[in-house]
């Protein structure tokens, strides 16, 4: 019988530590009376029950210290247990809150949108958030110099993510997946699977010299192979979506 | 240094070992002291299809393990003096193998001989991972049909992305494509993809088209590899593309199509 430290060393590893990121809804308050908020919740997820049940929720309390109103949040986090959602973490909070979740075990999310109260001076918040504002306007032409240019085919079993554009010269194989936070642009055979507009822009298009995709989506809103009509298919195409349906015109 | 050529494929049962053993043979004929390496280890093969099975003493996982040394371990070929077989081991596993042990045994290798060919297990697990790890040439064996061309395709993404030369920015792997058991008759009846048809896919430098050949289980069977067998089509489609790799221009044979002179002109009955 092998034992533990004869086997450990050479053991392959059991873990690994990756980043994902997920969408998580978020309840943004406006209001601090309980009773409402709880009237409220109940009344939303009598609507799509399923959808609640178990859901896990960031609260965003950010609006309320905006108003000075403050909330009790072991109180607000049974009224969200009672309805049937999980709190997963606080947005917003100020010191005081922020302790308090972490008593109650809830992260704390980045608060890059709220004032900071407490030991923060006032000093101290105003330029912060204005160096935001500035950034914020900027930050599209920033974007779009993270274009990604691809020159060697994209192979089955690769995976392409740009966070902004995506430019591809060579094939695309069946079974690769490239994706992009803007558009894509493949100038040659689309074979894959190609997502533009990841994250929800849904201004995100798609183009190709040479449709044969497995499938097509912008912003989450997708088509696969089957659906594709025959008239489009191997042909110069622009993808781009309207009123949430995607529309697939020649480019002539 | 050596060159370092892998030949694999992703899909088992392609013609991995029977290419391996043929290239190996030929480029030994052509005067290059030439070492073949058996990745599969667990399913050894190679061996029966060079004839050197009753000669295995030490094995390739001897070798990574310091048991034999590499002198030990190489059998020599019982047609040709400047050709040498490493076998795999049949007891062991994959595992057997690490990155560090057969990085050493291929630089041994390069200072003695000037081809390496590296015989990959099927799959894109770690014994085929380590085949092509150090190539520097890759010779994709795929069949006229589309699962061994998609399996092709995720193996020639990895050899862009797993191997040395990528890892190490490097200049990468070249690719080469040799498409086997081709039948141009069944390819005519729309039973096979044609070699258009699987360029379009891989657009790779096609290397040669091998025909699907009676002289290939015949020469795998006796142990001889079957570029020895220059009557056979087969045979003379290895000896084509050892020929091509090695610079020489060659027009291809045994696909007789439509625009192909060649094939009326070349190709065997």
């Amino acid at each position: 019988m092998p034992t533990d430290f004869q086997t450990t060393p050479h053991a392959a590893p059991v873990m690994e530590f990756k980043s994902s990121s997920f969408s998580v809804p978020v309840l943004v308050l406006s209001g601090n009376d309980l009773a409402v908020i709880d009237q409220q919740l109940q009344k939303k997820i009598q609507l799509a029950p399923e959808f609640f049940k178990h859901s896990p929720i960031v609260f965003d309390v950010q609006d309320l210290n905006k108003q000075n109103l403050d909330i009790d949040i072991a109180e607000l986090t049974g009224i969200l247990y009672k309805v049937g959602l999980l709190p997963i973490g606080i947005r917003g909070g100020n010191e005081q809150q922020n302790n308090k979740a972490l008593e109650l075990l809830i992260p704390i999310y980045s608060q890059h949108h709220s004032i900071a109260l407490g030991n923060f001076s006032k000093d101290h918040t105003k330029p912060e958030k204005l160096k935001q504002k500035v950034p914020l306007t900027e930050a599209e032409p920033n974007r779009e110099s993270t274009t990604m240019l691809i020159t060697q085919p994209v192979r089955s079993g690769q995976r392409i993510y740009s966070t902004g554009d995506l430019i591809i010269l060579a094939q695309v194989s069946a079974g690769a997946e490239i994706l992009a936070e803007g558009n894509i642009h493949v100038y040659n055979t689309l074979r894959g699977r190609v997502l533009a507009g990841v994250l929800g822009n849904t201004e995100a298009r798609i183009f190709c010299s040479d449709l044969q995709a497995e499938l097509i989506s912008i912003a989450g809103n997708y088509k696969i192979s089957e659906d594709l009509n025959e008239s489009i298919r191997n042909k110069p195409v622009q993808v781009y979506l309207q009123e949430h349906t995607l529309i697939i015109k020649d480019i002539v | 240094m050596a060159r370092i050529i892998v030949v694999t494929s992703g899909k088992g049962g392609v013609g991995k070992t029977t290419t391996s053993a043929a290239i190996a043979m030929g480029l030994a004929k052509k005067g290059h002291k030439t070492a073949v390496i058996d990745f599969d280890v667990g399913l050894r093969n190679l061996d029966l299809i060079m004839g050197c099975e009753r000669r295995v003493v030490y094995d390739f996982v001897n070798v990574i393990n310091g048991e034999a040394s590499l002198n030990q371990a190489l059998i020599r070929d019982k047609h040709c003096d400047l050709l040498y077989i490493l076998p795999a081991s049949q007891t062991r596993d994959k595992d057997a193998l690490s990155q560090e042990g057969v990085g050493k045994i291929l630089e041994d290798l390069s200072k003695d001989f000037q081809y390496i060919v590296c015989d990959s297990p099927a799959g894109i697990e770690k014994g085929a991972h380590l085949a092509m790890y150090f190539a520097d040439d890759a010779f994709v064996v795929t069949n006229p049909e589309v699962s061994s061309v998609r399996d092709s395709d995720r193996m020639l993404g990895l050899l862009s992305s797993k191997s040395r030369r990528a890892e190490q920015n490097e200049e990468p792997i070249k690719e080469y494509l040799l498409l086997s058991r081709y039948s141009p008759d069944r390819v005519k009846l729309g039973e096979m993809l044609s070699v258009d048809d699987v360029q379009e896919i891989l657009s790779l430098h096609l290397l040669g088209v091998i025909p699907e050949s009676k002289s290939v289980l015949n020469a795998s069977n006796s142990g001889t590899p079957v570029i020895l067998d220059e009557k056979s089509d087969a045979g003379q489609a290895y000896a084509d593309i050892v020929a091509r790799y090695l610079g020489e221009e060659k027009p291809h044979r045994f696909i007789e199509e439509k625009k192909g002179l060649f094939g009326k002109l070349f190709g065997g009955k």
